[in-house]
């Protein structure tokens, strides 16, 4: 099978449309040829995850797509940066790895993306409809934008994302068709208590247990209340995006492709059923941490982006608290105007919680010193939180964090995980 | 005696190196270290091997998308492995070698191939069109 275009699409590869616009066709030529598409799709937005530093490659790719004079065909939107922007000494690194960061994210912007530099851009303002084809990047806003938007995208990682964009184009694969969006697997979680499906941190911990056995497998899960939050389904798309690579799973009764469960299979039979017990919860979240209770320092909250629900959940959990360890509140800036506007960052941050915007502790050093022990409400945090930072990590909830941050060590209340 | 294999292209090229078989799928991102090659992802069967220069047969690959980041900076870097074969195919690591390509970069040619016969330790040498010679 090779990969037909369109004579427009031809004369871009051809440099009608300029050097810039050319190479990312010859990018995304390759990528379809990779993926054994035969031929690329229109799209109508676009989230861009390569805009984070990763090393000097990424800002030399994105220099040159930018200097060809590339701009984005679609609307498209960043997500974070290496640096916080409005906090120039939040970041720890040397002269050139601050200097290259920005200078990869200056790039992106000289393409037209918006300066939005969020991993949720589904709660700042970027909200594809129903059935639109697009090209998102970052695990977490794949997961969302399929799942919970029922808009189309394919995973799509570094350099390719930005070429979509500036294509406006995707390769016509995956996700992309309907066929592709069918559940396989049946996670029914009926069985368990209401207390637990209750509980906010159940959920980022059921996504963990999703992505371990789904893999790259589409699912549909069952037994979940309608009235589920869009808080409670990030946490859970950016934990199953984590521990598996799931770029879509469905909620029965909940996200719109899922109706019914027999809506969410296309009419087939599962290949796979799991009957959730409170065990296999246990150990899922129990997985989710690997420090220890020990002497806590610091918690992190925040990934995927605080939106200004949970930011004001922890106005309300910390209360006359005040935190002997610094408790980062990684957040957009699309949050952050909210919360400056009527005093609410002013008084979290006199209880002790550090704003970290337009990027976050986890994909750039901010931490102090390169291990210690940190306790988190995100179950993607706690899966990257060891190999990118050196800390160990304990997984609790929003309360959990807020107690342990107060008392300076871990303290978790067990009563709803019996 | 040699055993031959016929690989599927992703990226076309000749190279010759060790066999450096990893024993389990890894990230490219947060499991090998950009600027030396080395494994690091925590509990990994193969840490602290080094990829460069090797003709590295991955089981398969999981996590993170910027893994092709990941392997851009290895062959800016001089610390790419000489050539990649993979079990299964991988659209990210061959995407960050396409894109070395775009920067002037060598590029390590990147295969879709059975890799059983491959063990660690084995000379290899790969030919324009995915034919992998292993040798002792």
């Amino acid at each position: 099978m090779s990969l037909s275009l369109t004579d427009e699409e031809a004369a871009w590869l051809g440099g009608d449309a300029g050097d810039g616009r050319a190479m990312a066709m010859r990018v995304l030529a390759e990528a379809a040829r990779f993926l054994g598409a035969d031929q690329l799709i229109e799209i109508s937005s676009a989230h861009i995850d390569s805009c984070l530093y990763h090393g000097d490659g990424g800002v030399l790719f994105a220099e040159k797509l930018a200097g060809g004079g590339a701009g984005v065909a679609v609307p498209a939107t960043l997500n974070v940066g290496a640096l916080d922007l409005g906090n120039p000494g939040r970041v720890r690194g040397d002269a050139h790895y601050l200097a290259m960061a920005r200078r990869q994210m200056d790039a992106y912007l000289e393409m037209g993306c918006r300066p939005s530099w969020t991993c949720a851009p589904y709660q700042a303002g970027h909200r594809p409809a129903a059935g639109a084809q697009v090209a998102w990047g970052e695990s977490n806003a794949i997961a969302f934008v399929n799942s919970v938007l029922g808009a189309r995208s394919e995973r799509y990682g570094d350099f390719l994302d930005i070429c979509c964009a500036v294509a406006g184009r995707a390769p016509f694969v995956g996700l992309h068709r309907t066929q592709n969006r069918a559940a396989r697997l049946v996670l029914d979680v009926s069985g368990l208590s209401p207390a637990l499906r209750e509980l906010e941190a159940f959920y980022p911990v059921l996504g963990a247990l999703l992505g371990r056995e789904a893999g790259s497998a589409v699912a549909a899960v069952t037994g979940l209340p309608a009235t589920l939050g869009e808080d409670r389904l990030k946490a859970m798309g950016a934990a199953a995006a984590s521990t598996g690579t799931v770029g879509l799973f469905h909620v029965v009764g909940v996200t719109p492709e899922a109706p019914t469960l027999e809506a969410a299979l296309q009419g087939a039979a599962a290949e796979r059923r799991i009957d959730v017990t409170a065990e296999m919860i246990r150990a899922a979240r129990d997985g989710l941490s690997d420090g220890g209770d020990g002497p806590l320092d610091c918690v992190a909250l925040g990934s995927p982006h605080f939106s200004e629900a949970e930011t004001r959940e922890l106005v309300r959990l910390s209360e006359g608290a005040s935190f002997r360890v610094p408790v980062y509140v990684c957040t957009g800036r699309h949050v952050i105007e909210r919360i400056e506007a009527d005093g609410t960052r002013r008084q979290l941050e006199a209880r002790g919680v550090e704003f970290v915007v337009d990027t976050c502790v986890v994909v750039t050093p901010i931490l102090a010193g390169i291990d210690g022990l940190m306790m988190t409400n995100s179950a993607k945090f706690a899966h990257y939180a060891r190999p990118n930072t050196g800390y160990g990590v304990v997984f609790g909830s929003l309360a959990d964090c807020v107690a342990s941050a107060a008392a300076g060590r871990v303290t978790r209340d067990e009563a709803a995980w019996r | 005696m040699a055993v031959e294999i016929q690989g599927r292209v992703l990226i076309d090229g000749a190279a010759a190196g060790r066999v450096l078989r990893l024993a389990e799928p890894i990230s490219f991102w947060g499991g090998v270290d950009p600027t030396s090659g080395t494994v690091i992802q925590p509990a990994h069967a193969d840490a602290g091997r080094n990829v460069a220069g090797t003709v590295l047969a991955l089981p398969g690959t999981v996590g993170s998308s910027s893994s092709s980041a990941i392997m851009l900076e290895l062959v800016r870097e001089g610390v790419a492995p000489a050539a990649v074969v993979l079990a299964e195919a991988d659209a990210i690591l061959a995407l960050g070698v396409v894109v070395a390509g775009e920067l002037g970069l060598p590029c390590p040619p990147v295969l879709v191939a059975d890799i059983d016969a491959m063990r660690t330790g084995m000379d290899a040498e790969i030919s324009a069109g995915g034919i992998i010679r292993l040798g002792q």
